[in-house]
């Protein structure tokens, strides 16, 4: 517990009276991928929000890599759902991804051509490196998302933590993100996914974490995602068509 | 008279106001563009509303310290002072009530401009002659500017500027994905509140040219029209600027050039029209362009449909499908093809097979997903793929790619 890259007890957040997340402990694995799951509306989402201080928590702790997460910032790289932002923004794809290196420039500091020179390798390893003059709002969704897990990259972080990267997105860019994703587990950085696809689970990741606004499994996919497991998180709301991906997946 | 005026010829008084307002109007058109792109436009007319109360306390007060209730610092203290609470208040009604942002600018301006009145009204009966013109802050006025006047409002500007260059990383970031911006340890709260600090700082310094009505259009106006023509953040910073520098210079000049015409409603006006024009004109966002494109693409569509009719022998029923094809030349007035015709319609035909092989193959995918129904497929294919998929369509040989 005390090297995991993030360490959650006892964490409640609510919205109102009525808690999104209740009395939630999570430890993640160092240098594994781990997906977070469970229905709509289960805390997905806020769980990381909270864990990265977006939304304050009425109670728990969080620790990353053993301290508090104000010292460990520059450790971590978010990408937020792609439909948080306005994409009429009027900004550039390298400027988004050179917002990643916002620590490195300062507050005066001037846009050097190493400084674009990362973001361009950066765009490069999600496969953009053609669109870097493009206004953003010229994008595609999936080619959105990209943008987003480059500017992640920017931040040459130790631990990624990525809100629905896949949710309506082509399949060229899964690809290329989940590609993206394995490579910084190789180099031994933590990854954190919210997940939606239960199809694609046993592929794509280590371990699991199910939620329904309380912890209901956790651990290796092989033990964790079990039919039984699924059906205590999602209990009647598991459609029938979301039961057949599942089956055919755990075969 | 005119001339006179844009090149500073009519006097102190009138050189002051222009300089003065060309100032004003470079920190608001910048301040505001940070207002804008966090979509909170609005949130600058709450301010500038709760700035009156305090101008006339101000004056008050300084009226029962025996001093001179009209010094300008003084006044604007007093409107920086009351602003600043009227901030703190929308801030804590939308953050901590369910009232929404729109309800609580509502409220606060209404509140504290009534207020502002009520105070103004008081000021009247305290006593005649002493009054000094406080009901200038409402629309400005600029008759009596002074040379201290002038350098408040330069020596606030150029803070304000100053203060723009050292947080526009922040607020750019804030503004564009506040969660990221948190994510990453920024204090977005902060940010945000020393964003709003900095229009309340052009605001009263704005108050003795432009007032506390109509500041806010200075403080907008600009922007959304500097973004018409840029697409880049940084460029809309600096063009917002320049656009209120232009509208304060030439408003102030204007107002000079004839009697009795009050500045700040004529540089609002002069902003305007730099609005409407880019309204009209700006490239890729402007009305105009976005006409021109939808009538260029739609002569595209018909163009094509009208070769493909064409090449599969149909009759054309629409009109400007017709008159397109015969301006090309591609079609008699009968509608009979050509012989450029024939040829470009038999093309059209080849491609839009060759197009559903390249969308039914999986390793074109990349290419397939450029398909508009429009595009040529030499754009999109090397000359070495297309007789690749010719050999699978076979057909009529012959037929120019």
């Amino acid at each position: 517990m005390a090297d995991s890259p993030l360490a959650i007890r006892g964490l409640t957040v609510s919205y109102g009276q009525k808690p999104a997340v209740f009395s939630v402990d999570m430890t993640v694995q160092p240098g594994a991928m781990t997906a977070i799951i469970g229905p709509n509306g289960a805390g997905k989402s806020t769980l990381l929000k909270a864990a990265l201080g977006i939304v304050k928590p009425l109670s728990g702790q969080i620790q990353m890599f053993g301290r508090s997460l104000d010292a460990q910032r520059a450790r971590i790289a978010y990408v937020p759902q792609r439909a948080s932002v306005d994409w009429d923004f009027p900004t550039r794809v390298i400027d988004v991804v050179l917002m990643g290196l916002y620590r490195e420039l300062g507050l005066l500091g001037r846009v050097r051509n190493s400084h674009r020179a990362t973001a361009l390798d950066c765009l490069r390893r999600v496969g953009m490196q053609d669109f870097a003059k493009r206004q953003i709002g010229q994008l595609s969704g999936g080619q959105q998302q990209r943008v987003f897990l480059a500017r992640a990259l920017a931040q040459s972080a130790d631990l990624y933590l990525l809100d629905e990267p896949f949710a309506g997105v082509d399949a060229a860019t899964e690809k290329a993100i989940i590609s993206v994703l394995k490579s910084l587990r190789a180099e031994g950085k933590t990854v954190v996914v919210v997940h939606h696809d239960l199809a694609t689970v046993t592929d794509y990741f280590d371990n699991v974490f199910l939620i329904n606004t309380r912890a209901v499994a956790e651990g290796p996919v092989a033990e964790a995602f079990t039919a039984d497991t699924l059906q205590a998180a999602y209990g009647g709301r598991l459609a029938t068509a979301q039961v057949d991906q599942v089956s055919r997946a755990l075969v | 008279m005119l001339t006179d005026a844009l090149l500073l010829q009519l006097g102190y008084n009138a050189t002051l106001v222009a300089i003065g307002a060309t100032l004003l109007g470079f920190a608001a058109g910048s301040t505001g563009t940070f207002l804008f792109l966090r979509k909170r436009a609005l949130v600058s007319d709450a301010i500038s509303h709760a700035t009156l109360p305090g101008v006339c306390l101000a004056f008050i007060l300084m009226v029962a310290l025996g001093g001179d209730g009209r010094n300008l610092v003084g006044l604007l203290v007093g409107s920086a002072i009351s602003a600043w609470v009227g901030l703190l208040c929308l801030s804590w009604l939308t953050r901590r009530t369910r009232l929404a942002e729109d309800a609580a600018i509502g409220a606060v301006l209404s509140v504290f401009f009534g207020f502002g009145i009520v105070l103004l009204t008081v000021i009247q009966t305290m006593g005649s002659g002493r009054q000094a013109g406080l009901e200038g802050f409402l629309l400005g006025s600029t008759a009596g500017m002074l040379w201290s006047d002038a350098m408040v409002i330069a020596v606030g500007g150029a803070v304000t500027l100053l203060l723009i260059l050292v947080l526009r990383r922040p607020m750019t970031l804030v503004a564009f994905d506040p969660e990221y911006a948190s994510a990453r340890g920024l204090p977005v709260h902060r940010i945000d509140l020393a964003m709003m600090g900095l229009v309340m700082a052009v605001t009263v310094v704005g108050l003795k040219i432009v007032g506390l009505i109509l500041i806010v259009a200075l403080l907008i106006i600009p922007p959304v029209t500097a973004r018409f023509w840029s697409d880049r953040s940084d460029r809309v910073v600096l063009l917002g600027g320049l656009i209120g520098a232009v509208s304060g210079y030439v408003g102030a000049a204007l107002s000079a050039s004839a009697p009795d015409m009050p500045t700040g409603p004529i540089i609002v006006l002069v902003s305007f029209s730099l609005f409407a024009l880019s309204l009209l004109f700006a490239p890729n966002r402007g009305v105009l362009a976005a006409v021109l494109r939808h009538l260029r693409f739609q002569c595209r569509v018909h163009l094509r449909q009208g070769l493909l009719a064409l090449a599969q022998g149909q009759p054309i029923y629409e009109r400007l499908t017709l008159r397109l094809l015969r301006r090309a030349g591609l079609a008699r007035a009968d509608g009979v093809a050509t012989d450029t015709g024939r040829a470009r319609a038999a093309k059209a035909l080849r491609d839009e097979r060759r197009w559903q092989v390249v969308r039914s193959d999986q390793t074109h995918e990349a290419a397939a997903a450029l398909y508009d129904g429009l595009r040529d497929i030499e754009t999109v294919l090397t000359r070495d793929q297309i007789d690749e998929i010719d050999r699978h369509i076979g057909g009529p040989q012959g037929v120019p790619a």
